[in-house]
C-alpha cells in the first residue's frame, strides 16, 4: 500500500495515526468498500441530478454542490453491477480528482473506520476484474472484508465504453 | 483631454518615478550596465514620445539628459554625484513640465536653456561649478540645437517616427502645435501608428478643467516642481489576472443573485423582497462596473489599420481612404484581442481585392480614391462591426467558376445557386478570388479563417455585396464572453441552454397551424417565409427519444443561425432567457461536441449548454467532423441511404416498389386512347408515341376507364409502365433480402413494414427501348462509339439501379463490387473511358481507390466520378484532393448522365 495522498486538506481532523488508516465505509449491494478519508470532500444524501445526454453510461449526470458543478458517477454502473432498486434512495461521496469534483453514487455511507495496516492485503487473484481494476487492496475486518477504492482508477473510464 | 495625451502623461509620470529610483541606484552601482541601459531606454522613450506629440520643451530637456546618459553608457563619462544630480534635476524639470501640461494641455512658455546648457557641459566632459543648483553660465557657446536628428539608436519600426518628428519640428509654433497636436497628427499622417497606444492600460478619462486662455509662463520654481501628476494618480495598472478573477467572482455573485430572485419570486410578500431588490441592483451595478474594467474602445484594435492602409495604398498604387466610425465603442478586451487579426485581414482584403485601381474606378464612374469604412456600434447586447468598401464587389461569375474549379460545387448545381449563395463560397477553405497572388493577399488563407475565428468567440459574419458597387462585411460579436444570455429549452424531459446569440427566432409548429412540419426524404423541414428550413429534433440529436416515438401535437422550433447555415431545432418546450456563466464541463464529458459547457440556473439546477457549432456539425453541415462527431456522422450517413419509394400494386397482392427518383411522372391514361401496334399497346403522349409495358406479361388492358401508368423518361423518349394501383410514396431504407427469380425483380425488401417486391426499372427500360426503338436515332447525349464505364459500388441496389441507366444511355458498363476488384481490373489492362465509384465501401474506399488509380500513369487523365449519398464540403474537398473529377449525389441520374457525357468528351 502506498502512502495515502495527503494533498487534500478538507478540514477533517482525522489523520493516519501510526499504522492506523482511516476510511469512509461505503456499502454497495452486500459489499463493504472504503475510500481514504482524506480524499473525501462531502457526503451527500439523495440529490437532484441533471442527466447528460450522450455521456458514458457511468456518468449519471451532474449536480450543483454549493455553486460548483459536480459530475455524478454511478458506481454500480462503473462496477458493472445491476442498478439499485428503485425504492432505495442512495447516497453520494464527493471526491476531487485533478481539480474536478466527482460525486460517487453508492447505496449507503457508513462510519469512518480506523484500520490497522497489518490487516491490509492484496486482493485475491480470483477477484473479479471489475473490482480489481478500481481498488488497491482489501482490509480484513472482524466481521467482513473492506475493499479499498482507488479513486483515480474509478474515474478512468472515458473512451473505453463511450455510449 | 485628448486620450493620447493623457496616456502619455500617465506613462511618462510612471517612467520618471521609476527613473528617480533607478538613477539613485546607479549612483551607488555605477557599473551596473543593465540598470544604465534601462535608464537610457526610458529617457529615450520619453524623448521619442515627446517628439511625436510635438512637445519641444520636454523633448529638448529629455534629449539633453539622454546625451549625458549616452556618454555615461559609452564609458566616456564617469558617474559622478554631480552628473546624477544634474540628471535628476532635469527629471524634476520634466515632471514640472508634465504637470503644467496636464493642467493646460500645452507646454508652458519659456525654455530650459540654462538646464540644457549645463547638461551639455557635462556631456562635453566639462565640470560644473561648485553648486549644482546654481545657474550655469548661460553664455556657454556649446548650446546645441535640440535637433530631431539624433545620434540615438533606432529601434526597428521607429524610422517613421523620425520623419514625423521632423515634420513637427518644421511645423510652425511649438505652442500651437502642442495645443492641436492630435488633430494635426491625424490630419497630416493618418497612417502613423500611435506609439503611446501600444501598451498602456485603459486610461481613466479624467475631465480636466482647461483654464481659459494661454497660460502665463511660470518660472520653474523649485518648490513647485515636484507636484505629483493628478492624472497619474487617477489611474493604476492592474494585473489582468486580477481582473479576470474579479470577473469570475462577480459572475458567481450574479448567479447566486439569480437563484435568490427565483426563490423570492415563488414566495410573494416575503420580508426578503426589498433587501433582495437592493442586492440585485447593487449586483447589477457591480457587474457592470467590473465589466467596464475589462472594456476597451475598439479603436485599440484599429490603431494599426491606418498605417496598414497607407502602406497598402502606396504598395498597390491605389488611393484609399480609411474612415473609422465609432472607434470609442467599447468591448471586452478578451473579445478585442480575438477580433484584431480577423479585422486586419479583412481590411487588407478590402484594400487589395476590393478597391480597384484608380483608372478603373474613374472608368466605372466612381471617385478615383476608394474608401474603406469601419463602423462599430452596439445593438442589443452585441457589438456590430461593419467593414465596407466601395470597390468592385464580388463577381459571382468568377466565384462560381472558382468554386467549380475547386470542386466545391458541381457545375450542374452551381447554376441553380443564388448570387447570395455563391458569395458564401468565399468563406470556404482554400478560396481566394485574387486573380494573382500579391504580397498582400491571395495566398489561399482567407475568409474561412476569419469566419472560424469569429465563430470561435460566438460571433457571426455576414456578407453583402453588389457586383461593381462594393462589399460590406457585418460582424456581430458578443460584448463579453464571460456571461452570456441563453434561451432555456426542454427536450425529452431535460432542460438545455442555447446561447441567445445564435437564436434568430422561435416558431411554434402544430399540425393545424400555419407552420407545420413536413418531411422530405425522412428529414423534417419547415416552410418558413418561402424557404425550407432543415430541422433537427433535439431529442433525437441527444438520443433522448427512448420510449417517446410519436411527434407531439405541438413543437417549438428554435431557429439557429450558425454562420450562414440556418437550422431549426425542435424542442418540447421553451422557457425564458437567463443570463448564464459558461463553465467548462468535466474532462470526462469534453468529447461530447454538442455541449460547449454547463452552468447553474437560477433555481440551482445544473444545465448543459448546447454548442450551436456542434449542432450544425451534427445536423448536416459536417464541417468539423472529428473523432467524436463520427458517430453522429455515421448515423446521418445511414439516414441519407433512405430513399423515396413509390409503392404500387400490379399483378398480384404483394405491394411493389420502385425508387421514386426513377419515375418521371405518374399518369392516368384514358384506356380508350390506347392504340395498338404489332399487338403492343401505345398511347400518344406529349406529341409522341409512348409504349406501354404491362407490369406482368399476361396483364389484360380494359377497353375503357382509366389506368394508372408510371412514366419513365429518358432523353425525349418515354415509356409507360402499366400498374393496377398507385398505393403510396414512402421513405425507407432499401435492404434487399431475398434474391430474385425474375429478371424484372430486383428482390424483396421490407418496406413500410411489409414484404415488398422492388422492381428493376432498368429491365423495363431496356425492354421498351430494345424492342421498340432498337438503335434508333442517337441523340446528342448518346455517344456514337460505345464508351466503356467501370462502375464501382458495393451496394447491389445501386449497381442494379445505375447499370441499366448507363446501359440505356449507350455505355458499356463493367461492374466491380468493391474497390479492390476495380483496382485489379484497372491494373490488369482493362480499358475504361470513365470510372464511377462509390465513396463508402467496406475495405478500400473510393478516396483510396482514386488515389491509387491516379498514381498509375495510364489512369491519370481518366475521369473518375464520385457517387455519394452525402456531399458535405469536407467530402468534396477531400474528393478533389485525391483526384475525383466530379462529385454526384446518388440517385441524381440526370446529373450523372450529364456529367458523364461532359467529362468523357472533355
Amino acid at each position: 500500500m502506498t502512502d495515502l495522498p495527503a494533498t487534500q486538506s478538507t478540514g477533517q481532523s482525522l489523520i493516519a495515526l501510526g499504522e492506523l488508516k482511516q476510511f469512509v465505509s461505503i456499502m454497495i449491494g452486500k459489499q463493504l468498500f472504503g475510500i481514504p478519508v482524506l480524499q473525501v470532500h462531502d457526503v451527500l444524501g439523495p440529490q437532484r441530478i441533471t442527466r447528460i445526454p450522450l455521456s458514458p453510461k457511468e456518468v449519471a449526470g451532474s449536480l450543483n454542490l454549493r455553486g460548483r458543478i459536480v459530475t455524478a458517477i454511478d458506481i454500480r454502473s462503473r462496477l458493472n453491477m445491476p442498478p439499485r432498486a428503485d425504492d432505495q434512495e442512495g447516497m453520494s461521496v464527493v471526491v476531487e480528482d485533478q481539480g474536478e469534483l466527482y460525486s460517487l453514487m453508492v447505496d449507503s455511507v457508513g462510519e469512518v473506520l480506523s484500520l490497522d495496516e497489518a490487516t491490509f492485503e492484496q486482493h485475491p487473484s480470483t477477484l473479479s476484474e471489475n473490482i480489481r481494476e478500481v481498488s488497491t487492496g482489501i482490509y480484513r475486518l472482524d466481521s467482513s472484508l473492506l475493499v479499498v477504492f482507488d479513486v483515480p482508477s474509478l474515474l478512468r473510464f472515458q473512451g473505453e465504453e463511450a455510449a | 483631454m485628448d486620450e493620447l495625451l493623457s496616456e502619455f502623461l500617465t506613462e511618462t509620470s510612471e517612467s520618471v518615478s521609476e527613473l528617480d529610483v533607478e538613477l539613485v541606484q546607479l549612483e551607488q552601482n555605477p557599473n551596473d550596465q543593465a540598470l544604465l541601459s534601462n535608464i537610457f531606454r526610458l529617457v529615450h522613450t520619453i524623448k521619442g514620445t515627446c517628439g511625436f506629440l510635438g512637445l519641444p520643451r520636454l523633448e529638448a530637456v529629455a534629449h539633453a539628459a539622454e546625451n549625458v546618459l549616452g556618454r555615461i553608457r559609452d564609458g566616456s563619462l564617469e558617474v559622478t554625484p554631480d552628473a546624477i544630480t544634474l540628471i535628476l534635476e532635469s527629471f524634476d524639470r520634466i515632471k514640472w513640465l508634465l504637470s503644467s501640461l496636464e493642467e493646460n494641455e500645452v507646454e508652458p512658455e519659456g525654455d530650459d536653456q540654462d538646464l540644457i546648457d549645463r547638461l551639455n557641459i557635462v556631456a562635453e566632459g566639462g565640470a560644473l561649478g561648485e553648486d549644482a543648483g546654481a545657474a550655469a553660465p548661460a553664455e556657454e557657446p556649446v548650446a546645441e540645437e535640440p535637433a530631431p536628428e539624433l545620434d540615438r539608436e533606432l529601434k526597428p519600426g521607429e524610422v517613421s517616427l523620425d520623419e514625423l518628428e521632423r515634420a513637427f519640428m518644421e511645423a510652425p509654433g511649438p505652442e500651437d502645435m502642442a495645443a492641436e497636436e492630435p488633430e494635426a497628427e491625424a490630419a497630416e499622417e493618418p497612417a502613423e501608428p500611435e506609439p503611446a497606444a501600444e501598451a498602456p492600460p485603459p486610461a481613466a478619462k479624467k475631465e480636466v478643467a482647461v483654464s481659459g486662455g494661454q497660460s502665463v509662463a511660470k518660472q520653474p520654481e523649485q518648490d513647485k516642481q515636484v507636484r505629483e501628476s493628478a492624472v497619474a494618480n487617477q489611474t493604476i495598472r492592474v494585473n489582468v489576472d486580477l481582473l479576470e478573477n474579479l470577473m469570475t467572482m462577480v459572475s458567481e455573485l450574479v448567479l447566486t443573485r439569480n437563484q435568490l430572485m427565483q426563490i423570492s419570486r415563488n414566495e410573494k410578500d416575503s420580508e426578503f423582497t426589498v433587501p433582495l431588490q437592493r442586492l440585485s441592483q447593487v449586483t447589477s451595478e457591480l457587474q457592470e462596473g467590473v465589466m467596464k474594467t475589462r472594456m476597451q474602445p475598439i479603436g485599440n484594435a484599429w490603431s494599426k489599420l491606418p498605417r496598414l492602409v497607407r502602406d497598402l495604398s502606396i504598395e498597390l498604387n491605389k488611393k484609399i481612404d480609411l474612415v473609422m466610425l465609432g472607434a470609442d465603442t467599447e468591448l471586452d478586451r478578451q473579445v478585442l484581442e480575438l477580433i484584431k487579426d480577423p479585422l486586419t485581414h479583412m481590411v487588407r482584403n478590402s484594400a487589395d481585392h476590393g478597391i480597384e485601381e484608380g483608372a478603373d474606378r474613374v472608368a466605372a464612374g466612381k471617385p478615383e480614391g476608394g474608401t474603406i469604412t469601419l463602423n462599430a456600434y452596439h445593438e442589443g447586447g452585441h457589438i456590430i462591426i461593419e467593414i465596407k468598401d466601395d470597390g468592385k464587389g464580388l463577381d459571382p461569375e468568377k466565384i462560381k467558376a472558382k468554386a467549380i474549379a475547386n470542386g466545391l460545387v458541381a457545375e450542374s448545381e452551381a447554376d441553380s445557386l443564388s448570387e447570395q449563395q455563391i458569395q458564401q463560397f468565399i468563406f470556404r477553405a482554400g478560396f481566394s478570388t485574387a486573380a494573382q497572388v500579391t504580397s498582400v493577399s491571395g495566398r489561399g488563407v482567407g475568409m474561412d479563417v476569419v469566419r472560424t475565428n469569429i465563430e470561435k468567440i460566438g460571433g457571426t459574419i455576414e456578407l453583402k455585396s453588389v457586383f461593381g458597387r462594393g462589399s460590406t462585411f457585418i460582424i456581430k460579436i458578443p460584448l463579453t464572453l464571460a456571461i452570456v444570455s441563453a434561451l432555456i429549452v426542454e427536450a425529452g424531459g431535460e432542460r438545455f441552454a442555447i446561447p441567445q446569440l445564435s437564436v434568430v427566432e422561435l416558431v411554434r409548429a402544430s399540425s393545424n397551424s400555419e407552420h407545420k412540419i413536413e418531411e422530405v426524404h425522412g428529414t423534417p423541414v419547415l416552410r418558413l417565409r418561402n424557404r425550407l428550413l432543415p430541422l433537427v429534433s433535439l431529442r433525437r440529436l441527444l438520443r433522448l427519444d427512448e420510449g417517446v416515438e410519436e411527434m407531439p401535437q405541438e413543437t417549438f422550433i428554435v431557429v439557429l443561425q450558425i454562420g450562414t447555415y440556418s437550422v431549426g431545432i425542435m424542442v418540447d418546450r421553451v422557457f425564458d432567457t437567463e443570463e448564464i456563466v459558461v463553465k467548462p464541463v468535466a474532462p470526462i464529458l469534453r468529447n461530447i461536441t454538442l455541449f460547449s459547457g454547463n452552468t447553474i440556473l437560477g433555481d440551482g439546477s445544473v444545465i448543459m449548454i448546447l454548442d450551436p457549432n456542434g449542432i450544425a456539425a451534427a445536423s448536416g453541415e459536417l464541417k468539423m467532423v472529428d473523432e467524436d462527431a463520427k458517430d453522429t456522422a455515421r448515423q446521418l450517413a445511414h439516414r441519407s441511404d433512405v430513399s423515396s419509394l413509390l409503392l404500387f400494386r400490379a399483378g398480384g397482392k404483394s405491394p411493389k416498389a420502385v425508387p421514386l427518383a426513377l419515375v418521371a411522372r405518374l399518369e392516368e391514361i384514358d384506356l380508350a386512347s390506347v392504340e395498338y401496334s404489332e399487338g403492343r399497346p401505345l398511347v400518344q403522349y406529349r406529341g409522341q408515341l409512348m409504349p406501354l409495358i404491362p407490369m406482368v406479361e399476361d396483364m389484360k388492358l380494359e377497353m375503357e376507364g382509366r389506368q394508372p401508368v408510371l412514366v419513365f423518361t429518358d432523353n425525349d423518349r418515354s415509356m409507360g409502365l402499366i400498374v393496377d394501383e398507385i398505393v403510396d410514396i414512402v421513405e425507407d431504407r432499401i435492404h434487399i433480402e431475398v434474391r430474385p427469380d425474375h429478371p424484372w425483380l430486383m428482390g424483396s425488401a421490407v418496406i413500410a413494414g411489409k414484404a415488398t417486391e422492388v422492381i428493376d426499372a432498368g429491365y423495363y427500360l431496356t425492354q421498351a427501348y430494345g424492342d421498340w426503338f432498337g438503335s434508333a436515332d442517337s441523340d446528342s447525349q448518346e455517344p456514337e462509339a460505345s464508351r466503356r464505364v467501370l462502375l464501382v459500388d458495393d451496394s447491389a441496389f445501386f449497381r442494379n439501379l445505375i447499370k441499366p441507366l448507363l446501359s440505356v444511355a449507350g455505355y458499356e458498363v463493367t461492374i466491380a463490387e468493391h474497390a479492390e476488384a476495380a483496382l485489379d481490373l484497372c491494373e490488369n489492362g482493362a480499358d475504361f473511358d470513365a470510372i464511377i465509384s462509390d465513396i463508402e465501401m467496406p475495405g478500400m474506399d473510393g478516396f483510396e481507390l482514386t488515389r491509387r488509380l491516379r498514381s498509375i500513369d495510364r489512369w491519370q487523365e481518366t475521369p473518375i466520378i464520385a457517387l455519394s449519398s452525402h456531399t458535405s464540403p469536407r467530402d468534396l474537398d477531400r474528393g478533389r484532393e485525391v483526384g475525383f473529377t466530379d462529385y454526384i449525389a446518388k440517385l441524381d441520374r440526370d446529373a450523372l448522365l450529364e456529367t458523364l457525357a461532359q467529362t468523357i468528351d472533355a
